[in-house]
């Protein structure tokens, strides 16, 4: 029973982590009771027993119940083809967009959603087998209407987050703007004032950039507090 | 090459054309994530090679009859520019190009879990911009670093590197003179924490105690190479930290 690593180092694919019947979680692989990593990420000890691993880089794979947010890409006959910024692309039914029986013939699905337009949505089915369903018949789902959008990578979702969401509370109270975070990477800032948005999104392209340093809340807080001076 | 050699591989010092020892590496420099479009890329220089690799994916994998249902394929192209080499390369792929895209993508797979990615493709493309002996394996080198980069789960970095003989003494990393005049020719590509041997081809003849001495040079080499590309996919990262620190 060895750890290899520190906590909070940088690993790449193939290092080996530790030796021995350790928990861990995240992209890590055992041979004979090796532990290795798969990608590049910063590793965590939790009092020398469980290990986690953080990749820093790396694509979105749908999970049933996740919200996305989407951009339409095709129209069918019987409904649209998202891009959700993963390997596949995702499919919304009508049946998942208007409550009422449709008329496939009648029905111009383009005056509801046209190409280009961008929703929130949410995983409504995905096995791999066939490309991920979306609904948007929820609360809180559908079209958007304004804001700004930012992408990261997907990975690094947790951390505009935050720990119970310190981070993602932080940008709100902070900045006075509404944030829907979208799993597959992209950031949808609704504020009242232009600027202040333009300031989240540059704060959450800097959590993306320094998401491996610890201390990030605090640096984040400083950060907007000096830009909210030089106003 | 059944050639008369015009050329004298190994002076009376025992040291090779571009003045390194038998077991001597080129200067070898790799940088990481330079390509922005990209999801991953890396770009080598070992000695005069000079490549640059961009991976893509896992993406959709077009045409949509080549996608296998329960995994990943993966592609891999390697093409040499035309100003690569000293006489104009024709710019379309070249019979040898076609067999080093086949070979190197070969070296890499065992590395990806493919598994991970059903129905998707991972796209690796390698651009030759100099060469100069030894472009299989600087390409298999950087492309595990352009895959690492692009954040696809591998099993371990490849490294790769090639065991020659000239003048009847084994050496290490032939550079392209050496591989044009020299008596044998054995690439190797391994996983070195892993320990597990990807590609081995080899050409010339080498007797049963050449091939484990020089397998013995090349395990020693790939750990070199190995130290820079780790470091290379670290540095981004610890400079972003150093940055940070020094700025509170």
């Amino acid at each position: 029973m060895t750890i290899y690593v520190r906590s909070k180092q940088v690993v790449i694919p193939g290092e080996p982590l530790a030796r021995g019947r350790y928990e861990y979680q995240g992209p890590i692989y055992t041979v004979r009771q090796r532990l290795y990593s798969k990608v590049i990420g910063i590793v965590e000890v939790e009092d020398k027993k469980k290990i986690t691993l953080i990749p820093l880089k790396g694509k979105y794979m749908p999970r049933e119940g996740d919200v996305v947010i989407g951009k339409i890409v095709d129209i069918g006959l019987t409904g649209w083809t998202v891009d959700i910024n993963s390997p596949y692309k995702a499919v919304l039914p009508v049946s998942e967009v208007l409550s009422r029986p449709t008329d496939a013939v009648k029905l111009d699905l383009s005056k509801i959603l046209d190409i280009g337009d961008l929703i929130v949505a949410k995983i409504l089915a995905f096995d791999y087998t066939r490309d991920p369903l979306l609904t948007i018949k929820e609360s809180k789902l559908g079209k958007i209407t304004k804001g700004t959008l930012v992408e990261i990578t997907p990975v690094k979702i947790p951390r505009v987050i935050g720990k119970k969401g310190s981070m993602i509370n932080l940008l709100k109270s902070m900045l006075n703007v509404e944030l829907v975070i979208g799993k597959n990477g992209r950031i949808l800032v609704v504020g009242d004032d232009p600027l202040m948005e333009a300031w989240a999104v540059m704060a959450i392209k800097k959590i993306e950039r320094e998401a491996h340093i610890p201390g990030l809340t605090n640096r984040i807080k400083k950060f907007l507090s000096k830009v909210k001076r030089g106003k | 090459m059944n050639l008369k050699k015009p050329v004298k591989l190994l002076d009376e010092n025992g040291l090779r054309t571009d003045g390194r020892r038998p077991d001597e590496l080129r200067p070898l420099k790799i940088q990481v994530g330079l390509l922005k479009n990209a999801d991953g890329s890396a770009y080598i220089e070992l000695g005069k090679n000079k490549i640059i690799v961009a991976v893509y994916g896992p993406r959709e994998a077009h045409p949509r009859h080549v996608v296998i249902p329960d995994r990943a394929i993966v592609r891999c192209r390697y093409h040499m520019a035309p100003f690569s080499v000293d006489e104009r390369k024709s710019p379309g792929f070249s019979r040898r190009e076609i067999e080093l895209s086949k070979v190197i993508r070969e070296a890499l797979e065992p590395a990806i879990f493919i598994e991970e990615f059903p129905r998707t493709a991972i796209d690796i493309f390698i651009e030759v911009l100099e060469a100069d002996g030894g472009t299989r394996t600087a390409s298999i080198t950087a492309a595990s670093v352009a895959l690492a980069d692009a954040g696809i789960p591998l099993k371990d970095l490849v490294t790769a590197t090639a065991i020659g003989k000239i003048e009847g003494k084994l050496v290490i990393d032939l550079n392209g003179l050496e591989d044009q005049y020299g008596e044998g020719d054995m690439p190797i590509a391994m996983m070195p924490s892993l320990g597990q041997i990807t590609l081995l081809q080899a050409d010339g003849r080498f007797s049963g105690e050449e091939f484990e001495e020089g397998l013995k040079m090349a395990i020693n080499a790939i750990k070199k190479i190995y130290r820079v590309q780790k470091e290379a996919l670290k540095r981004r990262y610890i400079e972003i930290s150093k940055e940070v620190l020094e700025s509170e």
